[in-house]
């Protein structure tokens, strides 16, 4: 009953005080209690939290304090069905873990595989690669531009940006007749070559990107409202990113070109002519924009690809990883056994441990991977980018206002299948 | 409804007054705003163009074409989910692009993804939070049979709520999902009886029941005057 008389002599008190007064003494009283925090949850079903991550927040009035992000509201046991399958049937499943980049997952862990093997890539297959893992990395990036900018408030962007996705994705599925998860790198090469055709759309794509991210940049960087959310807001230095152990584009736009396609070439990095994107301040802004910059980039080096694309196998020859061609079945024996063995248990790896990492759109995507000398791998293990910059969301968001936090968020792209797994 | 496209101008020189025409009709309508039909006249007009239905009919039609899912992904199915309301497929075309981002105001939530066991309670408090009448559509196939994964974290959506349609694929494509939505359309308009409460049996599961003795108003609340109960 307390409370209620509480209220009542509030309202009695109401005066008709004269407007500046009544601020004044109310802002007194606000700056009397501000040592009182608030714990605001945050999920793990938000539109702006980029899928189900759960969020802690400590918030003093409006500004945030403290941030406990509470993960694991995917986990889907990835790395633990990967040891239960053979090698190259846990590529699928591997695949699901960051499902904004599924070639990058699957390169990782090929990688790995093959790194096991010491198994030789046809130069055709790792071009080919190339090709799809740079159109994955604008793939990934256009959907973060698209959702991000919808957290910003700018719907139109997201309808812009998902037309390009879509084009992607038609390329996608022409090489290898599915849209995401597509399972088109293997142990070893790729499954297919490219049909025709299939070059020159690639081209005309390549040749429309560049103008579309001129119109993207016209669109929000010259935008009033979305500068003033992204300029100057919530930096972080590159030296406590890297303490935290972030990378990427996180870490390229505090200024530190580390980019592992450059640092440690893998694949057939190292023959193409591309330059790393770096910000300078290491605020939102430099975020939104490193990504812009490397969607160019990548479509220089599908270019690239393209025009120095090897002919010949796009699968190894070795017969004990590779499954053997349809039309030998009906006329070798021994390849209906090579094919019998692959298919049942899998091929062998030696015994070992290794570590793969690769430059993802969202960081380095690494791939461990322990063999025991069976056909099916006795850890799997990714280390996620996403899950790592998370870290350093706390570190960025601290002392920011609220509607702040929403914009890192968004300018971070963390991907919940990756961190979860 | 049949759409007939005719081109508007002058009445056809063989039946200026065929009723069907666009022109004629339109006059009619001006001429019946203005009062100026009467009689036989205003009978004729009114027999022609007044439609009877049901309410319950006229209720199911509305709310099939305007179901607002809410604003849930979950994971790899969800891009997917975000393409259908894209520019190639868009689904405004058929009502249902307004997203909400609080279940208190949707009324479809798409399982766009692999529902694991500790976002289930979530997922089920999410749903019981929405306002009847209210539909699941299990998108993918790990929210419908646990799909590659099978494995120990994932549930399938049928263990803990009711699902209306199930869209197959690993994902399914944005047409796929398309297609589910508009079968989940056709069932709404058709015959809602067949949800999930008439397929589960589910009885006394409404927010609204029917009282069993009052055959006049089915809609009575379970919550008598002064209950605080459900507040």
């Amino acid at each position: 009953m307390s409370s209620v008389s509480e209220y009542r002599k509030q309202e009695e008190s109401v005066t008709m005080a004269p407007l500046h007064e009544q601020v004044a003494s109310q802002v007194e009283e606000v700056g009397e209690r501000s040592e009182e925090l608030l714990t605001l949850n945050m999920g793990p079903h938000h539109p702006a939290t980029h899928g189900v991550l759960r969020l802690l927040i400590s918030l003093d009035g409006e500004v945030v304090r403290d941030i406990k992000p509470i993960v694991g509201y995917v986990h889907t046991g990835i790395e633990k069905t990967a040891e239960d399958k053979s090698y190259w049937k846990a590529i699928p499943v591997v695949e699901r873990m960051d499902y904004l980049a599924y070639y990058f997952n699957a390169q990782a862990f090929c990688g790995a595989t093959e790194a096991l093997l010491g198994l030789e890539v046809p130069r055709r297959a790792q071009y080919l690669r190339v090709i799809h893992l740079e159109l994955n990395r604008i793939m990934s990036h256009l959907v973060w531009l698209g959702t991000s900018a919808l957290d910003l408030g700018a719907m139109s962007m997201f309808w812009y940006g998902f037309r390009e996705k879509e084009t992607v994705l038609d390329l996608f599925e022409m090489s290898s007749g599915q849209r995401m998860h597509t399972r088109y790198f293997q142990v070893g090469g790729v499954i297919e070559d490219i049909p025709s055709g299939f070059e020159q759309k690639v081209r005309d794509f390549c040749a429309l990107m560049p103008t579309r991210v001129d119109q993207y940049s016209d669109l929000l960087a010259r935008n009033e409202i979305v500068l003033r959310r992204l300029r100057h807001v919530c930096p972080l230095d590159a030296e406590t990113l890297l303490s935290l152990g972030v990378t990427g584009p996180l870490l390229r736009a505090a200024g530190n070109a580390w980019d592992l396609r450059k640092a440690m070439p893998y694949s057939c990095y190292d023959e193409f002519d591309f330059a790393i994107a770096v910000g300078t301040e290491g605020d939102n802004y430099d975020r939104f924009a490193v990504r812009l910059v490397e969607i160019k980039e990548s479509v220089k080096i599908i270019e690239q690809a393209l025009d120095g694309l090897p002919e010949g196998a796009w699968m190894t020859p070795d017969r004990k990883v590779a499954l053997p061609p349809r039309h030998e079945l009906a006329t070798s024996m021994e390849a209906v056994i090579h094919q019998f063995k692959l298919v049942t248990e899998g091929f062998r790896v030696p015994p070992g441990e290794v570590y793969f990492p690769i430059e993802s759109p969202r960081g380095e995507l690494g791939c461990y991977v322990r063999s025991d000398g069976s056909s099916k791998p006795a850890r799997v293990h990714m280390r996620d980018p996403s899950f790592v910059n998370l870290q350093a969301f706390a570190a960025m968001c601290k002392d920011a206002y609220i509607a702040d936090l929403i914009a890192t968020l968004a300018m971070l792209d963390p991907i919940l299948g990756g961190i979860d797994r | 409804m049949e759409v007939i496209r005719q081109p508007l101008g002058r009445p056809s020189e063989g039946s200026p007054q065929d009723p069907s025409d666009l022109r004629v009709r339109q006059m009619r309508a001006r001429d019946m705003l203005r009062g100026d039909l009467e009689g036989e006249e205003l009978d004729k007009y009114v027999e022609e163009r007044v439609l009877t239905t049901t309410m319950e009919k006229a209720f199911n039609w509305a709310r099939s074409n305007s179901l607002f899912p809410a604003t849930f992904g979950l994971a790899c199915c969800a891009i997917e989910m975000m393409s259908i309301v894209a520019s190639r497929v868009d689904a405004a075309r058929f009502g249902f692009e307004a997203f909400r981002a609080t279940p208190r105001q949707a009324d479809m939530l798409i399982l766009s993804g692999r529902i694991s066991i500790k976002m289930a309670p979530a997922v089920r408090r999410i749903y019981d939070q929405m306002l009847e009448p209210k539909w699941a559509i299990a998108m993918g196939a790990c929210s419908s049979s646990m799909g590659v994964f099978n494995n120990y974290a994932i549930v399938p959506a049928d263990k803990f709520m009711p699902v209306d349609v199930h869209v197959p694929g690993c994902p399914p494509r944005p047409e796929a999902l398309m297609h589910g939505v508009l079968k989940l359309r056709q069932m709404v308009k058709d015959d809602p009886d067949m949800g999930w409460r008439r397929r589960y049996e589910a009885r006394g599961t409404e927010e609204l029941l029917r009282d069993r003795d009052a055959t006049t108003d089915p809609a009575v609340n379970v919550f008598q005057p002064g209950d605080t109960a459900g507040a």
